[in-house]
């Protein structure tokens, strides 16, 4: 009822190459936006937007990344956290030895480097596939982290191999206040993300979903294996990078090397496949998923009070996180995403389901 | 007769919601724990010695002037973005904000530098975090507290200078710096290969990945290398599979000197008899031997009170460390106390005050039950450090046994370095130094 389409003609070229071809789509997300533009810096205080929204806004930028790569393009990586390192310390640097750098521009210079990074340890995906490809990006993740660390000249020479951000300024305003931090990573990470949404459905989209589906039949009907998957490993690693940029500039504000380790790969991975591989609406359905369960679960432990030793409710956190995640990957394999598409289905027909 | 009734009532709910319920006299504390993961033994034991340090003053003595302390706990894993959550999260709880944030961690330390003098509340990093905050001028909010790693290191090299015979022998010796690898490893570096240049010896950084449960090649190079002595410089796992390495290549344990957080009863017990003879460095002694813990013995563990699981790890290396965070925590509130209104709860700015004029002497530490238990710390607006004093100590394969006294560290080139660092973080971030002068 709520959700009929019937009635919505495409009389246009241009009504019919809309990102969201339903109506009841665009007013949703127009909806969502002003939600999150308008009226969450206006109510929300500090802790919500700094500790829960901007990290979930930069994961689910980075899984979005790698959904590009793993979802669309069928290249399976664990090294996200390795191009998201490329993309802080590449930023950080630009700000440091360019006088006069704008930031936006640094973040992008930031991304391009790790594209070139991505580029570069996606050469092996050429030859080989599957889980042997994770093997060849798990290298990428440990090189990176290692030369982050063994060369000084990334860090500006400190002692601890920690880099801390330069101030945030964009013509003169300087984003200090947890609000305007919070709406930069907002306004960067929507507009990248509606750019992905359009891109994966474009002509390059369409030949990674190819070669996902089957390379030797993409090849025949004329993709160019190389082109394609070194295009999906460079632009999923510039959206890493720019998720990298912000989690050093607008998130923690000081990050190491070792900040970026395989955990932190493991934990985006685990992102897309909660949210949905191959979904950017899971992307952020999974960061949100991974990012907040276990600081709900911490929380809600405080309910049991003393009635639980505290070693054993930090333990039973995990083992609870862990059970969920099960649970959900049995329920539904296709992620979060997938249980949204079910519920949109049954919304079309509701109330007269046949 | 009315007003009586509603202040019973108002009583009696307040006793009904119990400890949940915060009073105007009480002093909040935040603990960022953390309980899991490859670093929980350490975690474990010093929130723990904290916690019930926390109870024994509240049951003992009633609280501070009547204040009584409460706290809630936040796990960390040790990971920096839930440390930064856990900033954010208990930052406003209490009836005047955190008092205090112990990250216990050197990452999440550097993570909350900036949002520290923003908040307005004190960071104390007991033997951790970054080093060139203990200028005070620069890093107003910052606490590298009783013994930075740097002061840490100076001492641990006059010690190995005394065990080979006088500062003058250390001339064409072989150190092997085997270090974390991160932040908190890569910390004294420079120090080290500005005493090497000092004292004529040579030294060789080698690192190990976090967490170090893989160890092999490093000390294949420490074979090839024949060093004279080895600076072990390690957290967690890192520390028994460095010690099982070592016995396996046959360097001799007793010239292997750890840094304090290689130095618990965690990182030998599990090296089994391989831990025999290792020396590590702390600012703290294991035991309950000292009044202090008989007081938490007596008023918190008899009454089944403890924070802690496992009851035999009370007088343990970590415990007695969380102990000596819970002591100078409690101080410095009593020392704020004094200049804003005994009695009454105290901001974190406030805080900082207590912490900056804090002056643990010897008599005081005879009163608290701590007389050799930890050093004496005297702070100022400009010296955030406050002690410098290291003791050494020595796995007998049974317990730590105290080797030294008090060991001076060489204050002259760490501070040059400190106020040599700091001016330089200064300058990249456009602070203008506290004139120390004018601070009351």
């Amino acid at each position: 009822m709520l959700y009929r389409e019937a009635g919505q003609f495409k009389a246009t070229y241009a009504e019919d190459q809309r990102i969201f071809p339903i109506r009841q789509d665009r007013i949703a997300i127009a909806l969502i936006l002003v939600f999150f533009f308008v009226l969450v810096p206006a109510f929300a205080n500090q802790y919500w937007l700094q500790a829960i929204l901007v990290p979930v806004l930069i994961f689910s930028l980075a899984a979005i990344g790698l959904n590009i790569l793993t979802g669309y393009a069928g290249q399976l990586s664990l090294g996200s956290a390795a191009f998201m390192a490329v993309g802080a310390f590449a930023a950080y640097n630009f700000m440091l030895r360019v006088p006069g750098m704008p930031i936006l521009v640094a973040f992008v210079l930031g991304g391009l480097c790790a594209a070139g990074v991505g580029i570069l340890f996606g050469l092996p995906s050429l030859r080989i596939k599957g889980f042997y490809l994770a093997v060849a990006t798990l290298a990428a993740q440990f090189f990176v982290v290692w030369a982050l660390t063994k060369f000084p000249w990334f860090s500006n020479n400190s002692s601890s191999g920690v880099i801390s951000a330069q101030q945030v300024k964009i013509l003169g305003y300087a984003f200090v206040s947890p609000e305007s931090k919070y709406l930069l990573t907002l306004a960067v990470v929507t507009v990248l993300a509606l750019a992905a949404k359009n891109l994966v459905r474009s002509s390059i989209g369409r030949s990674w979903m190819a070669i996902r589906d089957m390379d030797v039949a993409a090849e025949v009907i004329g993709f160019r294996p190389m082109r394609t998957k070194l295009s999906a490993f460079a632009i999923s690693s510039f959206y890493c990078g720019v998720a990298g940029a912000l989690y050093a500039y607008t998130y923690l504000g000081t990050v190491e090397p070792e900040g970026f380790n395989l955990d932190m790969s493991f934990k985006i991975l685990f992102m897309i496949i909660i949210g949905g591989v191959g979904s950017i609406l899971g992307s952020f359905l999974g960061a949100a998923f991974i990012v907040l369960l276990p600081i709900f679960l911490n929380i809600s432990m405080h309910v049991l009070g003393d009635a639980v030793p505290k070693g054993l409710a930090s333990n039973l956190e995990l083992i609870v996180f862990g059970g969920l995640i099960i649970f959900f990957l049995i329920v539904e394999p296709h992620g979060l995403a997938r249980l949204w598409q079910i519920g949109k289905e049954k919304l079309r027909l509701w109330p007269f389901p046949h | 007769m009315k007003l009586k009734q509603s202040a019973l009532i108002g009583l009696a709910v307040a006793a009904a919601l119990g400890t949940a319920a915060v009073q105007a006299a009480d002093q909040y504390v935040g603990l960022p724990s953390y309980r899991v993961g490859p670093y929980a033994a350490g975690g474990s034991g010093i929130f723990g010695g904290m916690i019930d340090y926390f109870q024994l003053v509240n049951a003992r003595d009633g609280g501070i002037n009547g204040v009584k302390l409460i706290w809630e706990e936040c796990e960390t894993e040790y990971n920096n973005a839930r440390g930064v959550e856990c900033w954010e999260r208990m930052k406003k709880g209490g009836p005047t904000g955190n008092t205090v944030f112990h990250p216990l961690s050197t990452g999440i330390t550097y993570s909350v530098i900036e949002k520290a003098p923003a908040d307005k509340i004190p960071v104390i990093s007991l033997g951790y975090g970054r080093t060139d905050a203990s200028d005070g001028r620069i890093f107003p909010y910052i606490f590298p507290l009783l013994t930075n790693y740097w002061s840490q290191n100076t001492a641990k090299i006059k010690f190995i200078g005394a065990k080979e015979g006088g500062m003058d022998k250390l001339k064409g010796k072989k150190i092997v710096n085997i270090y974390h690898d991160s932040a908190y490893g890569k910390e004294t570096i420079p120090v080290l290969d500005a005493q090497a240049k000092m004292y004529g010896f040579t030294v060789k950084h080698i690192p190990v990945a976090h967490p170090g449960n893989e160890q092999q090649s490093q000390w294949l190079q420490v074979r090839q290398d024949k060093p004279d002595w080895v600076i072990l410089r390690g957290w967690g796992v890192m520390n028994p599979t460095a010690l099982k390495a070592a016995a396996k290549i046959g360097f001799p344990r007793d010239k292997i000197v750890g840094v304090w957080w290689s130095g618990a009863e965690e990182d030998t017990i599990p090296a089994g008899s391989a831990a025999k003879g290792y020396i590590s460095a702390g600012f703290n002694v294991a035991g309950t031997n000292y009044p202090v813990i008989k007081d938490i013995e007596k008023h918190v563990v008899a009454k089944n009170k403890s924070n802690m699981e496992d009851k035999s790890r009370i007088g343990s290396v970590y415990y007695n460390r969380g102990v000596v965070h819970g002591i100078i925590t409690v101080e410095a509130i009593r020392k704020a106390q004094e200049k804003y209104g005994k009695g009454k709860s105290i901001t974190g700015e406030q805080m900082r005050w207590g912490i900056e004029n804090l002056n643990i002497d010897a008599a005081l530490l005879k009163k608290l039950g701590a007389e050799g238990f930890m050093p004496p710390l005297k702070m100022s607006c400009a010296n955030h450090e406050g002690s410098g004093l290291v003791k050494f100590q020595q796995w007998d394969g049974d317990k730590w046994k105290v080797l030294t006294d008090w060991i001076e560290s060489d204050q002259k080139l760490v501070r040059g370095m400190v106020e040599e660092s700091a001016a330089k973080y200064a300058k990249e971030k456009n602070i203008t130094p506290r004139d120390c002068s004018k601070e009351g």
